[in-house]
């Protein structure tokens, strides 16, 4: 086993991620100060629980903007399993247990299995991905996610010739979830969502272990979760269960809740609008503060050359 | 020497007031809005700065509404007569409401007057939002008594039912704004649901009362 657990690791040896960014000059500081670079580890943790991920950096990945800072993308979550307010997951998902963790792989598979997470996840393949992350709701963040494609995981299990979409399943598990307990409940568990295969397939589609260079924090959806950055954020399923290939297209939650407003594709489209908000603008967490402007969001969310052939002839207004 | 009681300063009266009780309630009723300007312009608003506050701001337009709106069934069931700091209680839904509606324009959209006229016939919640703030503002404006006595007690009074549904728009346009069923906006939505009905109650036991008073007439 590679991937490394918090249990394994003394919070004392993770360096804090802005030491670690800056461990160039952090080493060069050091060795002219006549300091052992060992210092560096008598640091804190920045985040409790979060173990570090070795990942080689892709060639996918979206250079040109500034991240999210890790404050914003860990503390502004929409995880209903936790609760509906956008700070609630960070408050509530520490209870979330991710280890043992094992998803379910089923249907149209050569190899259908319950698979340790660790067998579906080869941690040598690890990549860092840098996205940007459209939120129905108009906002956005770039988040470097750690990764593998999604296309890897499944050829191991093998798909079928009959497969043609990818339904996922994220966990129920109410004793540890507060927002799947008590009276009203925003949505039918389990959270569901669903890909065509050749969506699922795509280069840029990837399942996440981690971000900035640790794993996953439980609010973003630790251990697992998938990341398509060309279609609104709820597509991005969390702490995944249950990978099934089928030949039908599967459910998702929130065109389950409303099917007027949510469709199955749900790709970032500026001139398709919510029926309820207009999706031609959106405003990027984490900048400048109360006084920064909107930005216009853009067709599949600026990744239009590497996916939009995946829709020709697709009519995407009546498909949203 | 004792000098009469001044004139002087009417804008302060109009603003303020004369009982000191009432200028508590106003100077109390705002600093929640100077409380998170102050953490806005310190970037203490969380993640989504612009959002956090439009919508606190919201959330106490609709509270001092409800509380506006409570005054009367709790004086009818028994409890304190407040009337005379209903209007300090009104005007500070409008502020709030105003203050909202500032922050949308400014802050959100940043003046993009199209975009915001597009929001405005295009999308319910925020049309619903626009006619809550339509009907507040011509409230507001009559909120003194040198309005009361142009219009006249019983045409003011008619006027201002009108609260009622601004208050009604507030709390849909609250339900409306969210995804799904989350349980604040649902809660504020009973709660002015429950204010109206008990209205109509109060209403249908006025007319009800005559006629037993006349049904016992009759069988006398």
């Amino acid at each position: 086993m590679i991937i490394r657990r918090p249990s394994d690791i003394a919070p004392s040896e993770i360096t804090p991620r802005e030491v670690y960014l800056r461990r160039r000059e952090f080493i060069a500081g050091a060795a002219a100060a006549g300091l052992g670079a060992g210092l560096a580890a008598a640091w804190p943790a920045m985040r409790a629980g979060a173990a570090p991920l070795q990942a080689a950096k892709s060639p996918l990945s979206t250079t040109d903007e500034p991240l999210t800072p890790v404050k914003d993308i860990t503390s502004y979550n929409n995880y209903y399993e936790f609760g509906t307010d956008k700070g609630d997951p960070a408050k509530n998902a520490h209870t979330l247990k991710i280890k043992p963790w094992t998803v379910k792989v089923d249907g149209l598979v050569g190899k259908p299995a319950g698979y340790d997470l660790d067998d579906l996840i080869k941690p040598a393949q690890l990549e860092e991905r840098i996205y940007r992350m459209r939120c129905v709701e108009g906002w956005s963040m770039v988040i470097p996610w750690v990764g593998v494609p999604l296309a890897e995981v499944l050829k191991r299990v093998e798909p079928q010739g009959g497969a043609k979409y990818v339904a996922f399943e994220t966990l129920v598990r109410p004793a540890e979830m507060p927002g799947q307990r008590g009276f009203l409940q925003p949505l039918p568990w389990p959270y569901v969502e669903g890909l065509r295969l050749d969506e699922a397939m795509h280069p840029l589609t990837i399942v996440a272990v981690g971000l900035y260079g640790e794993t996953l924090p439980n609010q973003n959806g630790a251990p697992i979760r998938l990341v398509v950055p060309w279609k609104y954020g709820f597509k991005s399923i969390k702490s995944v269960v249950r990978i099934s290939l089928t030949d039908k297209q599967p459910k998702t939650s929130w065109s389950l809740q409303n099917p007027g407003e949510y469709g199955f594709y749900s790709n970032v489209n500026p001139a398709v609008d919510h029926p309820r908000w207009s999706q031609a603008t959106e405003r990027r967490i984490g900048e400048s503060g109360l006084f920064a402007k909107r930005r216009p969001t853009l067709l599949f969310n600026g990744y239009g050359e590497q996916v939009a052939s995946l829709y020709t002839g697709l009519d995407l207004k009546a498909n949203y | 020497m004792a000098r009469p009681a001044a004139p002087a300063q009417p804008w302060k009266r109009l603003l303020l007031g004369a009982d000191p009780v009432r200028r508590a309630i106003y100077v109390a009723g705002m600093l929640p809005a100077v409380w998170y300007l102050t953490l806005g312009l310190m970037d203490q608003l969380g993640a989504d700065p612009q959002k956090s506050l439009e919508r606190l701001l919201g959330l106490w337009a609709l509270r001092f509404l409800i509380l506006c709106l409570a005054i009367t069934p709790l004086r009818r069931l028994g409890g304190p007569n407040l009337v005379r700091y209903r209007r300090a209680v009104g005007l500070l839904a409008f502020y709030y409401a105003a203050l909202h509606l500032l922050v949308y324009l400014v802050l959100d959209q940043g003046l993009d007057f199209p975009s915001i006229w597009a929001d405005i016939v295009k999308r319910p919640y925020i049309t619903v939002g626009m006619l809550a703030f339509a009907i507040l503002a011509p409230l507001a404006a009559t909120s003194n008594a040198p309005m009361i006595r142009r219009l006249g007690g019983a045409t003011w009074q008619r006027l201002h039912r009108a609260v009622y549904v601004a208050a009604a728009a507030a709390a849909v346009h609250f339900v409306m704004v969210v995804k799904a069923w989350p349980p604040e906006p649902l809660i504020y939505a009973s709660l002015v649901a429950a204010l109206l009905l008990v209205r109509l109650y109060f209403r249908l036991l006025k007319r009800a009362k005559p006629a037993r008073r006349a049904a016992q007439a009759a069988s006398a």
